[in-house]
């Protein structure tokens, strides 16, 4: 355990993914290095097929790196086995995902309850946690509909408070607006910002650089490469936007 | 300035600080605010051009105030402004020019020059969507959500630079 990632909630070093094509290795991350630290909002874009999605695979753990490290909380977990990985996520990690996946035959209350017990929370617990999350991402009122019956930024709203259910160390978000309307997409862009002002660690991959643009942090990957890491600062340029802005007329 | 303020007159005759208070009124955070010696400047301009005439409305009790009238060739010029299609997309790249003459300049590192733009770039628009947020009038929100969406092909932009000199 290094002395760096005991501050970091994430650090990657050198993560690698191959795969076995139809007869050609294609490599889908070459390299990358990366590192969170506790409270941050950090966004990974790049065009498709720039790999975001398969290193934000391998650092939930759903993806074995081919080669690479990666470290969680100070702890190291990219040998882990699959079992214990499915144990760190439900404790630790939360997951919100392009299409939701939220449990169809459950109701939205119980899919969010669902994530807290296997997150280690009592029935009770669970309970308070639904009813705080489902009241902060303003869906109470939708509690006991099964999710088909909600609208798609709805369901996305449902999928950050199941993610957000276990009290995550991190939570990992892929393309969490890419089927969403751009009213719904402002929506959960406005509650990630909500979450994140509370301390949440985030890490996002998206290809709208809109959504980029809100996180503290903007890492561009570009043929499974990182190419740039900059930090984003609250209106740097104040004086350049009436330039922007200016009509002609 | 010119055709703004035809159009504004080809509603009802109007002085100069009433013209400039409805740019203020309709443009809002979106328009720098129009300075008054441009607009009584362009308003003569207009005059000497024929498109509107003015007279002076004598108050009794603040100096005299001139008023601001279309004529009919000022009518029609309005007209055919707002009917004619506006000039398509505007590729007036300075970044361009860096990118392609960098080589020139003996600074070939063109992946640090889109890097350096994709930044400036995407905290621009960081600026915008927070704007966008704060402004609930319509025409300014519309114009902001019209600089995001150039900002966000801007950006689409130097993605397909980087995908040919990189």
């Amino acid at each position: 355990m290094t002395g760096d990632g005991e501050r970091l909630v994430l650090r990657a070093a050198g993560l690698t993914k191959g795969f076995a094509g139809d007869g050609v290795a294609v490599t889908a991350v070459r390299g990358a290095d990366l590192a969170l630290k506790h409270g941050e909002f950090v966004a990974i874009t790049g065009p498709s097929g720039a790999g975001k999605s398969t290193l934000l695979h391998m650092l939930g753990g759903l993806e074995r790196p081919t080669s690479g490290e990666i470290w969680l909380n100070g702890q190291r977990v990219d040998q882990l086995s699959q079992a214990r990985w499915a144990v760190l996520r439900r404790r630790h990690i939360g997951f919100v995902f392009q299409f939701f996946n939220l449990v169809s035959n459950m109701t939205v209350a119980d899919n969010v309850e669902l994530a807290a017990i296997m997150g280690g929370a009592s029935r009770k617990q669970a309970q308070a946690r639904r009813e705080e999350l489902l009241g902060e991402l303003g869906l109470a009122a939708k509690a006991h509909a099964a999710p088909a019956r909600l609208s798609g930024g709805e369901q996305q709203r449902v999928a950050l408070a199941r993610a957000m259910a276990n009290r995550p160390l991190l939570l990992l978000a892929d393309e969490p607006t890419g089927n969403l309307d751009s009213g719904a997409s402002r929506v959960v862009l406005g509650l990630l910002n909500r979450v994140h002002a509370d301390g949440q660690s985030i890490l996002l991959v998206t290809h709208d650089l809109r959504v980029a643009s809100a996180a503290d942090r903007v890492i561009s990957l570009f043929d499974g490469m990182v190419v740039d890491d900059a930090p984003m600062t609250t209106s740097p340029h104040p004086t350049s936007l009436p330039d922007v802005l200016k009509l002609r007329g | 300035m010119r055709m703004p303020l035809l159009a504004l007159l080809a509603k009802e005759p109007a002085h100069g600080y009433e013209l400039k208070s409805q740019l203020e009124l309709i443009f809002g955070e979106a328009y720098p605010a129009p300075n008054i010696g441009q607009i009584y400047v362009t308003l003569q301009r207009l005059e000497r051009d024929g498109l509107v005439c003015s007279q002076d409305v004598v108050q009794t009790t603040r100096p005299n105030k001139r008023v601001y009238e279309l004529t009919a060739a000022g009518r029609e010029a309005v007209i055919e402004w707002i009917d004619k299609p506006s000039e398509g997309p505007r590729v007036r790249d300075e970044f361009f020019m860096k990118l392609a003459l960098s080589p020139m300049a003996g600074t070939s590192d063109r992946l640090g020059l889109i890097n350096r733009q994709r930044r400036h770039y995407l905290a621009q628009l960081r600026s915008l969507s927070e704007l966008a947020v704060e402004v609930d009038r319509r025409i300014p929100k519309l114009l902001i959500e019209g600089a995001i969406l150039h900002l966000q092909a801007d950006l689409d932009w130097l993605q397909r630079c980087q995908e040919d000199f990189v």
